[in-house]
């Protein structure tokens, strides 16, 4: 099936004449009207725009053109800016917002020639782990339909496990390519922080924010990485690093000879389901057979991850989310002088858990408090930063679950934030530690639901990283199976 | 324990309208968050830097000052809820006596 073709694949095919851009474009049009009203992955379907690019895309491969993406169907994660193209941020605030330029990871693939199909479902400016915080209702689990396929990337996580773009955009500011990857059995690389400019991205925590792509194999995640990453001018906090290489992945093989890959005590609890465990468990020793070294750490400081996480992002995003005021651009609801259509715009267009972070983001960075919570936990975040640093010194790569738990269906935590928020507790360090790590489908539990092995990187160790996922899906075929067949 | 007044004194500083419904639901939740966060108070955290950012890098200049085309008029204002064509327009920002 055309639709089920990874990145590499689907080039290929383009390469040899086998399809053109545009068949393979209607293909995944088609797919989507037939199963987005079921699943709600995609906010916007850009139809014309979609078979526009990949016209564009045949002639300049008729030219003779060739790059990685040139001609492939993929979806944007709706908080990434997308030129002409309505960018909601699963907002009501931003419900008619149409950007005037991309952002630069967009502006790359849309160089590069990738057809962009249109603009995927997540939790209202990222914040939330299950999609349910979207203004424009919860994305449902392709695997399940009456679960959540995890958040806050669960539009693109859905949509590359039901086969409607060959791989999506994403952003990862807690865990949130990387967790509903695993709920959803695809594979998420969430980038060191600085590797993908971050200039287009409708801020949230700007100490945090990533961008990254969520793909169907290992292979495609360094494709799309290669595409988006390096250093851009119109974010000063982006970085120039050594480039991932798809092809050097290949020349590695599945030897994972001379690596040693730590795994930390502190991220296999009494909490997690057992079924997680097992699977991570046998990943692991799947990992040695193929050479790894395996040596038990220690990753002291992994249960403050959360209380650090939800002082600093919120912190953060209060400053950022000031910026949604009704003046221009988004909602306006008129009060009686400026402040209250401050207020009741900002009252009325953002949803309960934005509003939730916005106030204690605020409280921890108001009078009085600042020192006891900000600052406070900017610090615990130098120890959990160095806690990796010191692993790094023993071992190549770490591997850990990425969620205690598989899809859990929906409305089982909306009512107790901390619940909710749990579900990252295995992802916050490496996103407070600016640290790279990739989900890779372990298994399924006893309800056929997928799992999630989390490989862990240092600052910039995106390759090797990389390169023992990619030498896991050599061995196993737990990425190629999938839901509603 | 967040009482509803404090929770009315966040929600002026951050400008948002809370129903009084929300008020008492922020003050229980985010009476229990900031419990949790409790367990960073019991650190010894005196002698560790604060991270901001976990990149090295200082004062990024730009590298040059090239002069490059801006957003037109009419890209900047099409997102805006009202304009006259030309500008923003808002509330007045002081009274005619300010």
């Amino acid at each position: 099936m055309l639709t089920s073709l990874t990145v590499r694949a689907a080039r290929w095919h383009l390469r040899r004449r086998e399809v053109s851009s545009v068949e393979l474009t209607r293909a995944f049009l088609e797919r989507i009207q037939a199963l987005n009203p079921r699943l709600n992955a995609y906010l916007t379907v850009a139809d014309e725009e979609a078979l526009a690019m990949a016209r564009q895309a045949d002639e300049r491969m008729m030219q003779g053109e060739d790059t990685p993406l040139l001609g492939v169907p993929i979806a944007i994660k709706d908080v990434l800016s997308t030129r002409g193209m309505r960018t909601t941020a699963g907002s009501k605030i931003l419900a008619d917002y149409v950007p005037s330029w991309d952002a630069t990871a967009v502006a790359r693939l849309r160089a590069q020639g990738a057809v962009f199909l249109g603009k995927l479902n997540c939790d209202e400016f990222a914040m939330g782990s299950s999609t349910e915080n979207s203004a424009f209702g919860v994305t449902r689990n392709p695997w399940d339909e009456s679960r959540v396929p995890g958040g806050s990337s669960g539009g693109s996580a859905a949509a590359v496990a039901a086969d409607l773009c060959c791989a999506a955009l994403g952003t990862d500011t807690g865990g949130s390519i990387r967790q509903p990857a695993a709920l959803c059995g695809v594979t998420g690389l969430k980038n060191s922080y600085g590797r993908v400019s971050r200039y287009g991205l409708i801020a949230f925590a700007s100490s945090l924010d990533t961008v990254g792509a969520l793909t169907k194999d290992v292979y495609d995640a360094a494709i799309m990485l290669r595409a988006m990453e390096g250093r851009d001018p119109c974010d000063s906090t982006s970085v120039a690093a050594e480039p991932v290489d798809a092809e050097a992945l290949d020349a590695r093989g599945a030897s994972l000879d001379g690596l040693t890959v730590g795994v930390p005590r502190e991220y296999f609890t009494d909490g997690m389901q057992p079924d997680v465990e097992r699977s991570v468990r046998i990943a692991i020793a799947q990992l040695q057979a193929l050479g790894a070294r395996i040596r038990e750490i220690s990753l002291p400081r992994t249960h403050l991850g959360l209380p650090v996480y939800y002082i600093i992002a919120p912190a953060e995003a209060s400053a950022n989310l000031a910026r949604f005021d009704g003046v221009k651009y988004g909602l306006r609801v008129q009060g009686g002088d400026l402040i209250a259509t401050y207020m009741q715009t900002r009252g009325a267009g953002f949803g309960a858990e934005v509003k939730r972070r916005i106030m204690l983001g605020t409280y921890a960075l108001s009078a009085g408090y600042y020192d006891a919570y900000y600052i406070r936990a900017q610090k615990v975040r130098t120890l959990i930063k160095r806690d990796f640093e010191q692993a790094f010194e023993q071992v190549d790569v770490i591997a850990a679950p990425v969620s205690p738990t598989t899809a859990f269906p929906i409305g089982a935590k909306t009512d107790d934030p901390i619940q909710m928020y749990l579900a990252d507790v295995f992802t916050l360090p490496v996103s407070l530690a600016g640290i790279c790590a990739i989900s890779v489908p372990c298994g399924f539990d006893s309800d056929g639901l997928p799992i999630g092995l989390q490989l862990i990187g240092p600052a910039f160790g995106e390759q090797r990283v990389l390169e023992v996922a990619h030498a896991y899906q050599q061995t196993t075929d737990f990425h190629l199976k999938k839901p509603l067949s | 324990m967040l009482t509803v007044a404090e929770v009315e004194r966040i929600a002026l500083l951050a400008r948002l309208a809370l129903s009084d419904d929300e008020k008492v639901r922020y003050s229980r939740q985010l009476s229990a968050i900031l419990d949790y966060a409790a367990q960073l108070a019991e650190l010894d955290v005196e002698d560790i830097p604060p991270t901001a950012s976990v990149l090295s890098i200082h004062n990024v200049m730009r590298d040059g000052d090239k002069a490059v085309a801006g957003l037109s008029r009419a890209d900047a204002l099409h997102n805006a809820p009202e304009t006259d064509g030309a500008s923003f327009v808002v509330q007045a920002t002081f009274d005619d006596e300010g």
